[in-house]
């Protein structure tokens, strides 16, 4: 296929709606229609120059003013879905609070790109390697879909379900993000391996843990790039849940994670690499969390 | 042939523009309004090169579609500064940070966002900040030396 990063030689109706109920309705309105939402276009139109994709539509919710906030209380941490990366990774509270997730937007691309693009972009585009999705899984947060007849919450657990793919409908729009408060005593950890710094990752890993009386009371350990969507590995996790963290326990939490995973070999790394260095992942990622967590 | 007006400002100077809704920001800006310091390389957003500043801050004009700056404020490496040169310019030169010149609009106005968010960064900090745009002639240890001086002077001025 011949492809000319240039120009976007495809012509499309753009529409900019400046409230969510305008978007909502257009939503409705060309759900059928082949429309594409823009946010920051960092995934969007990058695909339109390279693989063929050819929206009728582009709804630009850019300068929906309801959609972009962070704010952070009691109830957790909130983020609408056109704040940029760059604004999360400014915020005191994800900096101090959120290690994983901080960690994971500064591993991304680089600034101008953070400067455009954002989380909810990262997730509905869905790649297997998307940077945000471990940590994000591992708080246990969830993003809000709204339609013109009303909303519903998904943990983004269950959002992803396959490369591309979302559980998100055509006339839907990912509103916002929550992250719910972290208890004491709890740590997380990000660590990315790419060729080069701010690559896509070869492999990623989130972890999240709660650490009291130098026990490990509960755990998520996420992974990136190594399946069809971002995956825990509720096996290794299991191993870890109770324990002191002693290198014999985190040995066996290293094997059970590299079994678990299903990694392919593509264009970035192989399988097999990914089987090895998921090990030495885990023990990192574990080690950095517990750290964290304190006692 | 999809067609709509945008207003926006440019190096301090509104302009208004009858646009294709697929025209991207950079050949709105190399095209229409002249203004070639913009450079296209990638077109894909890895390199850097077609960086402007959107509201103050860095984006890629590669993958910004020009209907959406309607309203907004851009600067390029053109209106940097008024008169002469600008202190990053006159360190890029005295440091020889400059050898083809491609990625130099990029850089600059890259060490200039930096060095607003952060006005005496440490050379990771420099080259964590520059690491999205590329120089193919590889000057990067004369550009991080351009950058380090222009923060250090930076600080004497005040
Ligand atoms: C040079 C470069 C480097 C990159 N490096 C990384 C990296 O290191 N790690 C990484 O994970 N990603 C990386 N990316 C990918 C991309 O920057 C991120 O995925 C980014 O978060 C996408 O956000 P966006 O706002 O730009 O999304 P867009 O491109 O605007 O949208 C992406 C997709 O999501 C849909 N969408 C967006 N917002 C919503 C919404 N609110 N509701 C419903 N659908 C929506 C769009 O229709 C589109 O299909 C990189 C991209 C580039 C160009
Ligand atoms: S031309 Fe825009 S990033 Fe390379
Ligand atoms: S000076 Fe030639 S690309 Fe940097």
């Amino acid at each position: 296929m011949q492809t000319d990063t240039k120009i976007l030689a495809h012509e499309f109706e753009y529409l900019t709606p400046n409230t969510l109920n305008e978007a909502l309705d257009m939503l409705d309105r060309y759900q059928d229609k082949n429309a594409k939402i823009l946010a920051g276009g960092t995934d969007l139109l990058v695909k339109m120059k390279t693989i063929n994709l050819k929206p009728d539509y582009i709804i630009n919710i850019k300068n929906i003013q309801e959609i972009n906030f962070i704010t952070y209380n009691d109830d957790g941490l909130k983020i609408g879905a056109v704040t940029s990366l760059s604004q999360v990774e400014k915020s005191k509270e994800v900096k101090a609070k959120y290690s994983a997730l901080y960690e994971a937007i500064k591993s991304m691309a680089a600034i101008a790109v953070r400067n455009m693009g954002t989380i909810a972009g990262n997730l509905c585009n869905a790649s297997p390697a998307a940077d945000t999705a471990p940590p994000l899984i591992a708080y246990g947060a969830e993003v809000k879909l709204a339609n013109k007849r009303g909303e519903r919450a998904v943990p983004v657990e269950e959002f992803l379900t396959g490369p591309g793919k979302t559980v998100i409908s055509s006339n839907e729009l990912l509103t916002q993000l929550n992250i719910p408060v972290l208890d004491e005593n709890t740590g997380s950890s990000f660590l990315k391996i790419g060729r080069v710094k701010a690559d896509i990752a070869k492999i990623n890993i989130a972890v999240y843990l709660e650490r009291k009386n130098n026990v490990c009371k509960s755990c998520k350990i996420v992974f990136g790039s190594v399946a069809k969507t971002p995956i825990r590995v509720k096996g290794a996790e299991d191993i870890l849940r109770g324990q002191q963290l002693t290198s014999d326990v985190l040995t066996k939490v290293a094997e059970k994670a590299s079994e678990e995973i299903k990694p392919i070999t593509d264009i970035r790394s192989t399988a097999e690499y990914r089987h090895e260095i998921a090990k030495v992942m885990v023990e990192k990622a574990v080690n950095l969390a517990w750290e964290r967590a304190g006692d | 042939m999809k067609k709509a007006e945008i207003e926006f400002t440019v190096n301090g100077k509104k302009r208004t523009l009858f646009v294709k809704t697929n025209e991207l920001l950079i050949n709105v800006l190399r095209n229409d309004l002249n203004l070639t310091g913009t450079k296209y390389a990638c077109g894909i957003g890895e390199c850097g090169a077609c960086t402007v500043l959107l509201e103050g801050r860095p984006v890629l004009s590669c993958l910004t579609l020009a209907v959406d700056v309607n309203g907004k404020n851009i600067t390029t490496i053109e209106g940097i500064s008024k008169d002469g040169f600008d202190p990053v310019q006159k360190s890029f030169l005295k440091n020889a940070a400059v050898q083809c010149g491609f990625c130099t609009p990029g850089m600059i106005l890259m060490a200039k966002s930096l060095l607003k968010e952060n006005p005496n960064p440490t050379e990771d900090e420099i080259r964590d900040y520059l690491r999205g745009n590329i120089c193919r002639c590889t000057g990067y240890t004369q550009i991080i030396k351009a950058v380090k001086e222009c923060a250090n002077n930076h600080n004497q001025d005040k």
